[in-house]
């Protein structure tokens, strides 16, 4: 029988595999943030442990720096000045790669991994981080560990992981101008429930998913985790191989053809098996927005609210009533960053709806690039000047409001509409009631100050 | 870390599906750089009612016949959400030894193992049952999670199903990373071969 993508990529990397069905595999690069990677790396130096090859393993700062323009403080976050501190140390003592706010490649941890070509399609990456399972759309084993196993990765190399059952999702059907990756995951954990990965590595697969530029594909596997799954990832074909080439820590010009041939190769054979084959028609798809405290909280933002057994909670925090419409509901806050939806193409197609247009008085906009460079690269097109002149707030690179963690926030009770991915309670701040949506839906929410549908102003 | 063999004591029956671990601790509680002192902002967003840290009655681990909960129980989907160990860290900085849930998140459950608290999965019937046993006469009714034989004793026995691998590092209190170490030959020759098979990722970035 053939074999699949998850499997062949996983083979390759097994240094041993022990009688439950589990492996010890072969972590080939690590990436840290200031977060939890501070904690990893001051935990190691304290036991003595040695980092087996610093060479790859990858730092930034980017969850609690503060965003606003020029930083002006380090950090935002009361007492998290420590992390920043700790982070500069570690990395320091133990001779790792920090890309520090003063750095060009600074950003969000899972945008400048596929950015500077750290993320590589084929290969195994993990960051103590749960939206690892972005890099997934270049073809990577990425996923997200809790500290105890970074320190693992650090001091081994190698990390031992579970068999894990395997889930295609074949995305088929004409796909309308306006339907976003984000529409579709959202879409996709709506209908099968936040839950319904658990345990399985999830590839996403067919016409739909081949057409899509790369940055799409990252923006689908970044909410694997938010179903639940151990990771999610797509094969790479020639358009990933033209994304990675080049970029800093990609393969040098002269090893280009032998990395390729063995990624071509990285693909689910015609008779490999999956415990769960799905196909989904993404034509019957609508923009799709969430109203609740959990990604499958979520409805076609043309859609009546659900009701059912145990909204009650989810209700109360939103402020919302089953049965009445989520289009129109006035808004307060409109945030366009995060590892979901922040990279260059992202923040074109939201400027492309903001251009001429203003945000009104009373809703608070902020886009965070998600990294220096797309800050940069975005500057040297004029989108800044777009977001500006629309009322946004233009922020320096980082996670920003995509979680709240004491320092900036809505106030509570606030509604926000946000390209981010966890619309949990307390998420952006305590209250915030958060609208996870695609950055063509936040930016035309904003400015037209209610949640609102794009097949208004695009075909 | 401390081997786990049997444990019994006061069940916390939240029985909550989707239980995240930005609910489990907030962000904002994650102060130190350290996995100790993080008992105070465990569940701190349902826990206390307001800024100024009163309590809320509501929220049964601060009834005084809950307060020396050590068995946390949950619904389905336990733990999902942000991968921080935090989460695990205030559990078992406030005492918790094991959780019981119908279903885990992987992380969370693999960070569980770590941190020597032991994951139960058990059938929602089943939890439901003892969590009404439980609810009846908290600190009486006190449940057993006994990890040697692989079950639970609460209204009856309960047996439950757990890797062997992750019940033999809870049992031995083993460090996952000291284990693999035993490996290092294995991995040596393995990072040679693979030099030979994919010289370009060792090569690449490298000016
Ligand atoms: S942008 Fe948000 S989800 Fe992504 S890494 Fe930062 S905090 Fe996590």
């Amino acid at each position: 029988m053939g074999q699949t993508l998850y499997q062949k990529i996983r083979a390759a990397h097994e240094v041993r595999r022990f009688e439950d069905g589990s492996s010890l595999v072969y972590i080939d690069r690590i990436m840290l943030h200031e977060r939890t990677g501070s904690i990893a790396l001051s935990n190691m130096i304290d036991e003595g442990r040695g980092i087996m090859t610093p060479e790859m393993v990858f730092s930034t700062i980017d969850h609690i720096v503060d965003t606003r323009p020029g930083r002006p403080d380090g950090t935002r976050m009361p007492g998290g000045q420590v992390f920043l501190d700790e982070m500069r140390r570690t990395t320091g003592q133990l001779g790792l790669r920090l890309f520090g706010t003063d750095d060009p490649r600074q950003g969000i941890v899972h945008v400048i991994a596929p950015e500077q070509g750290i993320a590589l399609p084929g290969i195994t990456m993990v960051c103590p981080d749960s939206h690892t399972c972005t890099l997934g759309g270049l073809g990577a084993l990425a996923w997200g560990i809790g500290s105890t196993d970074c320190e693992h990765a650090l001091a081994a190399r190698t990390l031992r992981i579970a068999g894990h059952r395997q889930m295609r999702i074949r995305l088929e059907g004409r796909r309308p101008g306006w339907l976003t990756a984000k529409d579709i995951i959202i879409h996709l954990i709506c209908r099968f429930g936040a839950g319904f990965g658990a345990g399985h590595v999830i590839e996403f697969a067919g016409p739909v998913v081949e057409a899509m530029e790369v940055e799409e594909r990252l923006t689908l596997c970044n909410m694997g985790v938010e179903f639940a799954a151990f990771t999610a990832l797509v094969a790479p074909d020639r358009k990933t191989l033209d994304y990675v080439q080049g970029r800093a820590f990609a393969p040098r010009a002269e090893d280009v053809p032998e990395a390729e041939a063995q990624w071509l190769a990285l693909t689910s054979d015609a008779d490999a098996a999956f415990d769960r084959d799905i196909v989904v028609d993404v034509s019957e798809i609508a923009p799709t927005v969430s109203w609740g405290t959990s990604p499958e909280h979520a409805t076609p933002v043309d859609g009546l609210l659900p009701g059912g057994p145990g909204l009650e909670a989810a209700y109360r925090y939103a402020g919302l009533e089953p049965g009445t419409p989520i289009l129109g509901q006035p808004i307060d806050g409109a945030f366009i960053g995060s590892c979901t939806n922040s990279r260059l193409s992202d923040l074109r197609c939201a400027a492309a709806l903001l251009r001429g247009r203003k945000v009104p008085d009373g809703v608070r906009a902020v886009c965070a690039p998600g990294s220096t460079a797309v800050k940069l690269a975005a500057e040297a097109e004029g989108l800044d000047a777009v977001f500006r002149e629309a009322g946004f707030e233009w922020h320096e690179a980082g996670c920003a409001f995509c979680f709240y963690a004491g320092g900036e926030t809505f106030p509570p009770g606030a509604r926000v509409v946000s390209s981010t991915n966890r619309n949990f309670e307390g998420r952006q701040g305590p209250g915030v009631r958060t609208h996870i949506a695609s950055p063509e839906t936040v930016a035309w929410s904003a400015v037209n100050g209610r949640i609102s549908d794009v097949r208004e102003v695009l075909s | 870390m401390k081997g786990f063999t049997a444990h019994t004591g006061v069940a916390l029956p939240l029985m909550t599906d989707n239980m995240n671990t930005d609910v489990i601790i907030p962000s904002r509680e994650m102060k130190r750089v350290s996995k100790v002192g993080l008992a105070d902002g465990l569940f701190a967003n349902i826990r206390y009612a307001d800024g100024k840290r009163q309590p809320d009655p509501a929220f049964l681990l601060n009834r005084a016949e809950y307060a020396d909960a050590s068995v946390l129980m949950l619904g389905r989907n336990a733990g999902c959400g942000s991968s921080r160990e935090h989460a695990v860290w205030a559990l078992a900085d406030y005492g918790f030894r094991a959780v019981l849930a119908e279903s885990f998140a992987t992380i969370f459950h693999d960070n569980c193992v770590a941190n020597g608290i032991v994951p139960v999965a058990l059938p929602r019937a089943t939890l439901d049952r003892i969590a009404d046993w439980v609810m009846d006469n908290p600190s009486e009714r006190q449940v057993t999670v006994d990890l040697s034989a692989g079950h639970v004793e609460a209204d009856g026995a309960h047996v439950f199903e757990i890797a062997p691998l992750a019940q033999r590092m809870l049992i031995e209190g083993l460090s996952p990373i000291d284990l693999t170490l035993e490996d290092r030959p294995l991995i040596d020759a393995f990072t040679e071969a693979d030099r030979a098979r994919r010289g370009w990722l060792y090569r690449a970035g490298q000016g």
